[in-house]
């Protein structure tokens, strides 16, 4: 964008053809090949798995570059050994949960800490943002031992309800409806609408972009979650996927990185496509988050 | 301004689900893992001594931990500073309209969708020393054995590559941002002066895109620290020896396979003071950036 703009300036004649060569053709070579490096960087591991994934153990010992024939054998094997139907399901589903359990506690908390003045304002938003310098290696031993007594373990209230506050989801909720022009809530007023219709009426179309954004940073952020789910779920009932892939490593004998590589590919895949589908909003929501 | 709906128990209604989750999951056992930390529990659970500060004496002199806190200082180093500065140039570069740029940037974003456990298997892969291409590249091009599962160095720089790697991503995706939201009127006038693009680039972008690489700097150091467990379980277990041992990662064993819980709670303090530090130094410099916009 920004070198463009040099050479479109009309006080330049090209009447230097060295500085010409620099600007119009070696700069755009040179930053092509760093950007082809870059993706080579980025992309290669991904495609060597899949490479893997496709092949059976003596035809990536001898290196052979081409893909092989046994993805869906792999495929099928990883499928049934670590029962990655139930995996996958289990980890949808609590992702799904947490996602859409944030995005309405964070809407409502958002509305209410711009719409309305009460008591303690200040203090409860501090005990939500507190929540920021409180990650769970912080707090983990008692945790584990609070959901354990409430007989939690080995349940999908301990891999969700926890995970239900969001510092991040209020001030990006609270940030935006800051920006609502104040005139709409006191024509909802006027008319005689009460709150509740505000938000659902006004605030919550509003909001859609943001909570693309959040559904999306939220359902990766726990469909990787692993600490919490190997301590707490690791039952063959709610084990997540990633817990998963760490049984088809941990075994005495010589790892099978193919059947590796294609659970990999499994677990990967459901997040990726997310990302593809709602990457702008994800961009438009980066700069929101940023400004916090 | 905005307009205050007159309502005495609507915003308290509203609240409540997120502060009782607050205080249930976060306050509660935020205050216990410092009351802990200042007991000697048995393994069972059952039995407490009041030890005062022997836990945190403990971590001073224990081996063990001065090895784990050192480790993860240095991977934090290594990812930290190789992923910004490498995630800097591809973004400044990327940030321009050449043909086939977009294409580029959409396909560097997407390791943000991986898990760190993901990250290290498709690195144990490539580094595999019998037959990853990129371990056998290396040795090809260098001659350096590079196995990470024997070498201290090689598990920590593995683990350092992997990390970088999945973080790459969402560094590009805020270096983005933060280039295409720089005023273009002060390049203009830098080339107008004759600055060319390494000048421009130190003297003008660099300065007035620091919030963003501070905030990035920030969000770093937390990932390398409380992020990683993940990466470290799937592919090294902290070794070899105690090679890779970073701090998340030995408050695990501490606290639930040795169950010394609460040696474990004095770590956690520890990981607290680290956090506060580096949010206070978040919110503190998030301030200074009004004076860019």
């Amino acid at each position: 964008m920004k070198s463009e703009t040099i050479i479109s300036l009309p006080a330049q004649p090209r009447r230097d053809t060295a500085a010409w060569f620099r600007t119009r053709l070696l700069g755009p070579v040179l930053s092509h090949a760093v950007m082809i490096v870059a993706v080579t960087f980025i992309m290669f591991p991904m495609i060597y798995a899949l490479l893997l994934a496709s092949q059976t153990p003596s035809e990536y010992y001898n290196l052979q570059l081409l893909p092989g024939n046994a993805l869906f054998e792999n495929i099928a094997h990883t499928w049934n050994r670590i029962n990655m139907g139930r995996l996958l399901a289990n980890t949808a589903f609590v992702a799904i949960t947490v996602a859409v359990g944030k995005i309405i506690l964070s809407v409502m908390g958002g509305f209410a800490f711009v719409y309305f003045d009460f008591r303690g304002k200040g203090l409860l938003f501090g005990l939500i943002l507190i929540t920021h310098m409180l990650p769970l290696p912080v707090r983990i031993v008692p945790t584990f031992a609070l959901v354990d007594a409430f007989g939690w373990t080995n349940s999908f209230q301990a891999l969700t309800i926890p995970f239900f506050a969001s510092a991040t989801g209020i001030l990006l909720f609270r940030q935006l409806y800051q920006t609502i022009p104040p005139a709409l809530a006191d024509a909802a007023r006027i008319d005689g609408a009460s709150p509740m219709q505000f938000l659902y009426s006004i605030v919550i179309p509003l909001s859609a972009t943001n909570i693309a954004a959040l559904f999306l940073i939220e359902f990766i952020y726990m469909w990787n979650q692993y600490l919490w789910p190997l301590l707490i779920a690791n039952a063959d009932s709610t084990r997540m996927v990633q817990i998963g892939l760490r049984q088809l490593v941990a075994t005495d004998a010589a790892v099978e990185w193919h059947y590796v590589m294609s659970g990999v590919l499994l677990a990967a895949i459901p997040p990726l496509l997310l990302l593809i589908l709602l990457q702008r909003n994800l961009i438009k929501g980066v700069a929101l988050y940023e400004d916090k | 301004m905005n307009t205050r709906f007159p309502n005495r128990y609507l915003p308290y209604i509203l609240i409540a689900p997120m502060i009782i989750v607050v205080i249930i999951f976060f306050l509660i056992p935020s205050v216990q893992s410092l009351y802990l930390s200042f007991f000697r529990v048995n393994p069972l659970g059952n039995r407490k001594i009041f030890v005062a500060l022997e836990n945190f004496s403990r971590l001073i002199t224990n081996p063990n931990y001065r090895n784990s806190l050192l480790v993860s200082v240095e991977f934090a180093i290594l990812v930290v500073f190789s992923g910004l500065s490498s995630s800097l140039f591809v973004a400044t570069i990327a940030n321009q309209r050449l043909p086939g740029f977009s294409v580029y940037r959409a396909m560097l974003i997407w390791p943000y969708a991986l898990s760190p456990a993901i990250a290290g298997l498709v690195w144990g892969l490539m580094m595999n020393p019998n037959f990853g291409l990129g371990a056998l590249l290396l040795k090809r091009l260098t001659t350096i054995e590079f196995n990470y599962l024997t070498s201290s160095i090689s598990a920590i720089l593995f683990l350092a590559l992997a990390a970088t790697w999945k973080m790459f991503g969402y560094n590009i995706v805020f270096f983005l941002a933060g280039l295409q939201g720089l005023p273009t009127e002060l390049l203009e006038a830098a080339s107008l002066d004759g600055a060319g693009g390494w000048q421009k680039f130190w003297k003008v972008t660099f300065p007035l895109l620091s919030p963003t690489t501070f905030f990035l700097l920030i969000m770093n150091m937390l990932y390398s620290f409380f992020e990683i467990f993940g990466l470290v379980h799937i592919t090294t277990q902290g070794g070899p020896g105690q090679a890779t041992n970073l701090l998340v990662f030995n408050l695990y064993k501490d606290g639930f396979i040795g169950m010394d819980t609460g040696f474990a709670s004095a770590q956690s303090i520890v990981l607290l003071f680290f956090v506060a530090t580096l949010t206070f130094l978040q919110f503190r410099y998030v301030g200074q950036k009004v004076h860019y916009r």
